[in-house]
């Protein structure tokens, strides 16, 4: 029997464990409930008198609505409400960026599997019965499925006036020189799944004043706030929100799903109404990760440096719009990888089909671009007979540089350390004589025990931007207030930051202590009731929604210190707050904080912004679109039945900069889970769709990696704080999402040696059968 | 139909299940027990791991009949009281837990192997741990946790 | 729906005589997931795990007398020696908590060309016993049993009491693809066993054709290959060219089509691989044994 000696996994971060302030790897204040079961996802809410929804979907791509007859579903037995387009009482469209989308079809279905109608009754299978007796008249028309046709004259329109839905067009340093040397290629990315285990859910409870409470899984409060008081046609105080414990997310729930149906639903019965997606549902109820067609041209000298780039990139946005326009911005602002490059011409473009929409998924555009520009410098590296991890160093940005849009990157930009350290780590042991089937490709599938098995090492070094980009007003607000409690200190915070399970409220605690120097601190639940936090995206949360909690916090202690100086008949500049002291500048107590305050509680309520970020110009692509840049890089080793196809990652090391680290061991995770997400698009995920139909809405035939799949990491947290961002911290919950997956590529392009210019990498594509 | 059974060892009795629920929806929607998650219906994702009679199984996919008269332990049935089991414990400690929703699964499926193997191998762990699907960690701290609710229980 | 639950064999051939609209349920791994998925919706399910002779095993007469309700991992655990080769494609199936569920006996039922169980019955030369209450116990060899996609040769008054699988007399092998390393539904799969006692050669293949099929000329081309070159005496190495003769007739058995899970020539592909590998393999392990 082999061992798994030598295998474990390492993590190299500074490992401070305090007394839950920044820095500390302090504990989860929501772990306890979720380990016993105890914590309320949106799917176990429950409330008297309850009644469920369901949703009844096209079955075309593309159809026009001839007729609905919801005569016969009203009158299944337990049935308390059917509803159609005709019902939606305010805009009949919502939208991320544009509201193209229909709370319910009226006129045309436009993708497999958009909502048509709903049904509210006492039991789940009363309300799906039902549904399957609403009648719907369709009349099918021609689709547009192959988004490299989508711009073809004479295709279908999915929307008027066309299928273009954002063309991005960067040129920077003039025409491309002539190059010694120049490499090219092809690359097909599939459509990823965010796959979070907790399916779509909420629960509407229609209120007294006649609007709606509404408590959900989502991503950002008040942007569905805003969509959702369009389609009711109520003002945001009749629509409230609170957030239900989030089952994950990863870029899923940034478009609505139950939100507005939910709230139909309850407003027309006038009782509670649970509405939770299936699995299979879920795979039509949010929107999936841009698949994308890529061309890559590199013209270098002899030595490898790079001398010009040019890329084209096509996303297919599926049917609505979502946030294609942004991702098809980061695919282009990003899409040539975090290297210096004198001459670029970048085309970028996202266009409508009749394909299921799609939208936001950790990486955001960077993703699908990574495999392209990491596979081509792999080609270069080969074609001047350069190491590759030297090729990256040679062209790595480093910080001071200009990037592609012209923005000075004005903080670390560590390529070529990240590399050299994870191409220092120390490699896995060879296979032994005797391997455990369960190390090898295949596992106790038993296809091999050690024949045909090639081992492969690839590299990829990514960077991202952090927040959001191209002027947007990105904000947000943070509530704190201190009071005495029970003779303590106790701090409340208050965003409407999604907790998603990255660990938000851990941060906002720290803060807190941090800031104040309490140690107790209250998260109130996130809802309405306090300004837009902005999207839990874009790796954002700790810069921007900690950011405003730091600033609130200051503006508590500011107030607190100005009453005290007024108690003490002192400047308040002489003063600190430290708990539940106020001292003065030799450190000695002057007050307790129950004297200055009493019973009173000091409350500041602070909108933050980062450091803003311009559009960019529409003919040469140039402008400071960006914040915040983060870069990480990956060593992937893998072993590669190359007979069969099948793939065993037996290393995935990583090394990343994070700026300030916040909570240690929250930012491990997040890179350990966003490295396994990118391996599962290298190797496994992707929904299959055929002219607008999904063939495997199922976690029996979409596979995400198991445990068996994962690898151990070693994983190397490196920390160059940023001077533009609170704490200096830098955003960390996307870059492992897009360097592992090309690493991952890489590794198995070399154990194969075939080009493998598809992801995911399926067996069939190594065999060549 | 009436369906009587033992959960967490109290006797629980429930009238008019429908003859194709299963057993999870009987403990989510009829015996507040949300501890069970529902993530996908088909025992791919071991998120509804119960044990019924002993053994883990997928509740998804017991229909409510077949646990007639059975003993069922939720996740909720582990921790005593406000004492956390070793495994629950675990998992906090080493941060195993991030959006929670596959934990409850986990954390009996750890528990019944721990029950099993007092120290398994890391491939032990991996291929008893298949059947439970995680998006947020990557498994690491998963297995991290196992170990370290091994060491504790083999330190008694 | 009706929920029928029959607490000896007897009462469960009866309910299944008088309800032709019921499914029968035994892990549920199967039909609970078509009820889930609102795919199906019988009159009735008729449960039975209550059903106490279902849930054991015993060795008669050279073979294992299987109850159809004994789950994957009883099968895992206490029947390695005897069933190798079923036990080496039991621990494939699903996740560790769907083989305490999951039945032997339900495999069957579902007939679907995937069934993991199927392959190494099929090697073995497997005999299924069908039951009704009107004429009793009927022998189906479980090469005739699969009929098409998820279809078979049981009677609608019929139900499966158990599998009779001969004891094996020689190493057995079972290797199956699958585009993850663990929970995965086979893109196909590959069984033989080798017959040492009879110097016969048993195959079984799975999700390459409508049904589980056995690929009978490969079996009389390697035991006659094995016969002639005297190698059942002499124990001697297997030549590659053999192995790969025989996967090649292995592969000719197959009609696989392209699906989600992969494309016809890779399942061909894969399975002549597998046969090859899995042959030499097993072939090996009689040499060791010698």
């Amino acid at each position: 029997m082999s061992t798994d000696a030598g295998t474990r996994s390492t993590t190299t971060t500074p490992g401070r464990v305090g007394y839950g302030r920044v820095g500390d790897s302090a504990r989860r204040p929501d772990g306890t409930l979720k380990v016993t079961g105890e914590f309320a996802y949106a799917s176990d809410l429950w409330h008297d008198e309850m009644v469920w929804g369901v949703t009844l979907r096209s079955p075309h791509p593309h159809a026009r609505i001839r007729r609905i007859d919801i005569t016969e579903a009203l009158t299944v037995p337990g049935v308390t409400a059917v509803l159609t387009a005709d019902d939606v009482p305010g805009d009949n469209a919502f939208g991320l960026e544009h509201a193209d989308q229909p709370v319910l079809a009226s006129e045309f279905v436009r993708y497999e599997g958009e909502p048509v109608a709903l049904v509210a009754a006492d039991h789940p299978e009363t309300a799906r019965r039902a549904a399957k007796r609403v009648r719907v008249d369709y009349e099918v028309l021609p689709a547009v499925t192959d988004a490299r046709r989508a711009m073809d004259p004479g295709a279908p329109a999915v929307h008027r006036p066309g299928n273009l839905v954002r063309h991005l067009r960067l040129r920077r340093g003039g025409e491309a020189p002539t190059a010694p040397v120049v490499v090219s290629l092809d690359f097909e990315v599939g459509m990823q799944d965010q796959a979070f285990l907790g399916p779509e859910s909420g629960l509407a409870v229609p209120a007294e004043d006649g609007g709606i409470d509404l408590y959900v899984a989502t991503q950002w409060l008040h942007v569905d706030q805003r969509q959702i008081c369009l389609a009711l046609g109520m003002p945001p105080e009749k629509v409230r929100l609170t957030l239900a414990g989030v089952g994950g997310a990863f870029g899923g729930r940034e478009d609505l799903s139950v939100h507005v149906h939910a709230c139909l639903l309850a407003l027309r019965t006038g009782k509670p109404v649970k509405m939770s997606y299936g699995r299979e549902e879920s795979f039509f109820g949010h929107v999936h990760r841009h698949p994308a067609t890529m061309t890559y041209e590199f013209g270098a000298q002899r030595d490898g440096s790079l001398l010009y780039a040019k890329a084209r990139l096509l996303f297919d946005g599926g049917a609505y719009a979502s946030s294609t326009a942004a991702v098809v911005g980061n695919g282009g602002t990003l899409g040539l990888g975090p290297y210096r490059i004198p001459s670029v011409a970048v085309d970028a473009y996202g266009v409508f089909t009749n394909n299921p929409p799609c939208g936001a998924m950790r990486g955001f555009g960077c993703v699908q671009a990574a495999f392209a520009h990491e596979a081509l410098m792999d080609e270069l590296a080969d074609a001047v007979g350069v190491d590759r991890v030297a090729i990256r160093q040679l062209n790595g940005m480093r910080e001071g540089d200009l990037n592609i849009t012209g923005q000075v990157i004005d903080s670390a930009a560590p390529v070529g350390e990240l590399l050299q350290i994870v191409s220092e780590l120390p490699l896995p042991p060879e296979r032994g004589a005797h391997p455990d089937l369960r190390s090898l490709p295949g596992a106790v599938n038993n296809t091999t025990h050690g024949e045909g098995v090639v081992r492969g090492i690839g590299y990829a070094v990514t960077y991202k931007n952090v927040g959001f980009s191209e002027g947007f007003d990105d904000y947000s607000t943070a509530r704190v207030r201190l009071e005495m409690t029970g003779g303590e200190a106790v701090a409340t915070v208050h965003t409407a930051g999604a907790e998603v399970g990255q660990g938000l409220i851990t941060v906002e605690q720290q803060i807190c202590r941090t800031e104040l120097g309490v140690e107790r601190v209250v998260v109130h639940p996130k809802d309405t009731t306090v300004g837009s936090a902005g999207s839990t995206s874009a790796s954002r949360q700790t810069y921007v929604t900690g950011g405003a909690v730091k600033a609130a916090c200051e503006a508590v202690r500011a107030a607190v210190l100005d009453r005290a100086a007024g108690v003490l008949r002192r400047s308040a500049a002489e003063l600190r707050l430290d708990g539940e002291k106020i001292a003065g500048p030799s450190g000695e107590l002057l007050a307790g904080l129950a004297d200055v305050l009493g019973d009173d509680a000091v409350e500041e309520t602070v909108e933050w912004r980062h450091r803003p970020t311009h559009a960019i110009d529409p003919e040469t692509g140039q402008g400071e679109a960006h914040v915040q840049f983060a870069f990480s890089a990956h060593r992937a080793v893998v072993d590669v039945d190359v007979e069969l196809g099948l793939v065993k990652v037996v290393a995935l090391d990583t090394a990343q900069d994070v700026g300030t680290a916040i909570n240690p061991d929250a930012v491990v995770g997040q890179i350990h889970g966003g490295s396994a997400q990118g391996m599962g698009l290298a190797l496994m995920e992707e929904i299959i769709v055929t002219d607008g139909h999904v063939r495997n809405p199922s976690f029996t035939d979409y596979l995400i990696p198991t445990i068996l799949d994962m690898p151990p990491m070693q994983v190397t947290v490196v920390e160059y704080a940023d001077p533009h961002a609170p704490y200096g911290v830098r955003g960390v919950g996307e870059p492992p999402t897009i360097s592992s997956g090309p690493a991952v590529a890489a590794a198995v392009r070399a154990a194969v040696g075939k080009p493998l210019r598809r992801v995911p990498i399926r067996p069939e594509h190594i065999t060549g059968t | 139909m009436r369906i009587t059974t033992t959960v967490n060892g109290t006797e629980r009795e429930v009238d008019d299940v429908w003859a194709g629920e299963s057993l999870l929806y009987v403990l989510r929607e009829r015996l507040g027990l949300p501890g069970a998650k529902n993530a996908c219906e088909q025992g791919e994702c071991g998120s509804c791991t119960v044990y019924l009679d002993g053994e883990p199984v997928c509740a998804c996919l017991v229909a409510a009949g077949q646990a007639n008269g059975r003993q069922v332990t939720t996740v909720e049935g582990l921790a005593e009281g406000e004492r956390l089991h070793p495994v629950q414990e675990a998992f906090l400690e080493t941060g195993a837990v991030q959006c929670g929703f596959c934990t409850p699964g986990l954390v009996v499926a750890a528990h019944d192997l721990l029950q099993r193997v007092s120290r398994p191998s890391d491939l032990e762990i991996r291929e008893a741990l298949a059947g439970n699907l995680c998006r947020c960690t990557g498994y690491e701290k998963i297995l991290d946790a196992v170990r370290l609710a091994a060491d504790r229980q083999a330190q008694g | 729906m009706d929920f029928l639950q029959p607490a000896s064999w007897q009462e469960a051939l009866e309910l299944r005589a008088a309800r032709p609209d019921a499914v029968p349920l035994a892990g549920g791994t199967d039909v609970m997931v078509e009820l889930n998925f609102d795919r199906r919706r019988p009159g009735a399910l008729l449960d039975l795990g209550r059903v106490p002779e279902l849930r054991t095993w015993r060795t008669e007469d050279g073979c294992v007398r299987l109850g159809a309700g004994v789950p994957y991992a009883r099968v895992i655990d206490e029947l390695g020696k005897q069933l190798p080769g079923l036990a080496m494609a039991a621990r494939t199936v699903g996740s560790p908590q769907i083989r305490i569920r999951g039945t032997v006996g339900g495999n069957l039922g579902s007939s679907s060309p995937a069934g993991d169980a199927h392959p190494p019955l099929l090697a073995a030369g497997a005999v299924v016993q069908a039951a009704s209450a009107a004429r009793g116990i009927r022998e189906i060899p479980v090469a005739e049993f699969f009929t098409g996609v998820k279809r078979n040769a049981l009677a609608p008054d019929e139900l499966i009491g158990a599998v009779r699988v001969p004891v094996a007399t020689g190493p057995q092998q079972f290797s199956k693809i699958g585009t993850r390393n663990a929970m995965v539904i086979a893109v196909s799969a590959f069984a033989c066993a080798l017959h040492p006692d009879r110097r016969a050669v048993g195959t079984g293949i799975g999700s390459v054709a409508p049904t589980p099929r056995r690929a009978a000329d490969a079996e009389a081309f390697l035991a006659g290959e094995l016969e002639s070159a005297g190698l059942w005496e002499s124990r001697g190495e297997l030549p590659e060219t053999l192995a790969r003769a025989f996967a090649v007739r292995v592969a000719a058995a197959a009609s696989p089509i392209d699906d989600v899970r992969g494309t016809a020539a890779y399942r061909l592909h894969s399975l002549s691989v597998m046969a090859r590998r899995a042959v030499t393999w097993a072939w090996n392990d009689l040499r060791e044994a010698a």
